[in-house]
């Protein structure tokens, strides 16, 4: 085998742990895009143009709720925003690849492909064939995720009418932000983000969302400064 | 809205945030603020989208017993906070609700 195709394997390898996770999710937002009102295609096509979990479900909520399309893509920005930093971390060890390359990892860049990745570029520094086990990861994820919408669209349409679905969205949020709330400015974000909320929920255009957001992000990196200096801000 | 539009910026956008730094290396250096801010971004939003959806029932603030989907994202809560597993906290949730409407 050669060396290319056995990096790219390598990449599958270290992605399969966190294919079996995501499977799970690609079913949900396929039904849920769906409940929310997207035509099939649409909810499909969203897990290839915008290949992007969290976002995605959270655009199916904003569709539900008829918000006007710049806040929903305004707000898919503000939420993959977080993608930045693995686009800067991951740079230095992609600087010599050529634009294709850059172009098509950076298409698969997700936090899912991340994770593996960057830690073997930190163990092994950059080697010849290396990109090759981030295009396994990536492409891996991108393979699953698409195949596992689609059974979710699928399977949606059986879902019961009287299953409370819409619940499944605010359920999933709680059990990806539950897990990252290990530190006092963590907390400090999701309670001040969650309370404007809240406050500006009769903004008009779902901007509540948008501020509210801000709100978390400002408080959180604020305490976050405060730290070094105080110790227990 | 056009959903196809959503889309397509939203796409456009979303590649733009993963190519930025990869292809910009070398040229420009992210402050360490915003480095910072970044991490905050995820429990902001997610959060944001969570209050209301459990807090309110038809625009109006509901901290009683009968809100059922207060009660239920309470339980989801304290799964995620003691298991840390998603999938559980999902499945617990939705239970919960369940449970909770028949009640």
């Amino acid at each position: 085998m050669s060396e290319s195709r056995r990096e790219f394997w390598n990449g599958v390898r270290a992605e399969f742990p966190l294919l079996i996770g995501v499977f799970p999710f690609g079913m949900i937002y396929g039904a849920l895009a769906l409940d929310a009102g997207l035509s099939a295609l649409a909810s499909q096509m969203m897990s290839s143009i915008v290949f992007a979990g969290s976002s995605q479900f959270i655009t199916a909520q904003l569709v539900k709720d008829a918000a006007p399309g710049f806040v929903v893509v305004v707000t898919i920005a503000v939420v993959n925003l977080r993608h930045m930093l693995y686009s800067a971390s991951l740079a230095p060890y992609l600087k010599h690849l050529s634009l294709q390359w850059k172009v098509l990892l950076s298409y698969l860049l997700t936090d899912e492909a991340y994770a593996p990745s960057i830690l073997k570029y930190e163990a092994e520094g950059t080697k010849p064939f290396s990109h090759w086990f981030l295009l396994g990861a990536g492409f891996s994820l991108w393979s699953t995720w698409q195949v596992s919408t689609a059974l979710g669209v699928f399977l949606g349409a059986e879902i019961p009418d009287d299953l409370p679905l819409d619940f499944a969205l605010p359920i999933t949020f709680i059990a990806m932000v539950v897990p990252v709330l290990k530190k006092m400015p963590m907390v400090a974000a999701a309670l001040s983000a969650g309370l404007t909320a809240l406050l500006a929920i009769h903004l008009p255009f779902k901007l509540g969302l948008i501020l509210a957001a801000f709100v978390g992000i400002v408080v959180g990196t604020l305490l976050d400064n405060l730290k070094p200096q105080q110790g227990s801000a | 809205m056009n959903i196809w539009l959503v889309m397509l910026f939203g796409g456009l956008i979303t590649f733009g945030i993963r190519f930025s730094l990869i292809y910009l290396f070398g040229r420009i250096e992210v402050p360490e603020t915003m480095r910072r801010a970044l991490h905050y971004v995820p429990p902001a939003v997610l959060s944001a989208i969570i209050f209301p959806e459990l807090l309110l029932r038809d625009g109006a603030l509901d901290l009683t017993f009968t809100n059922t989907r207060l009660l239920a994202g309470v339980i989801a809560i304290v799964t995620a906070w003691f298991t840390r597993n998603t999938l559980l906290t999902i499945l617990i949730g939705m239970a919960a609700l369940l449970l909770l409407q028949w009640l």
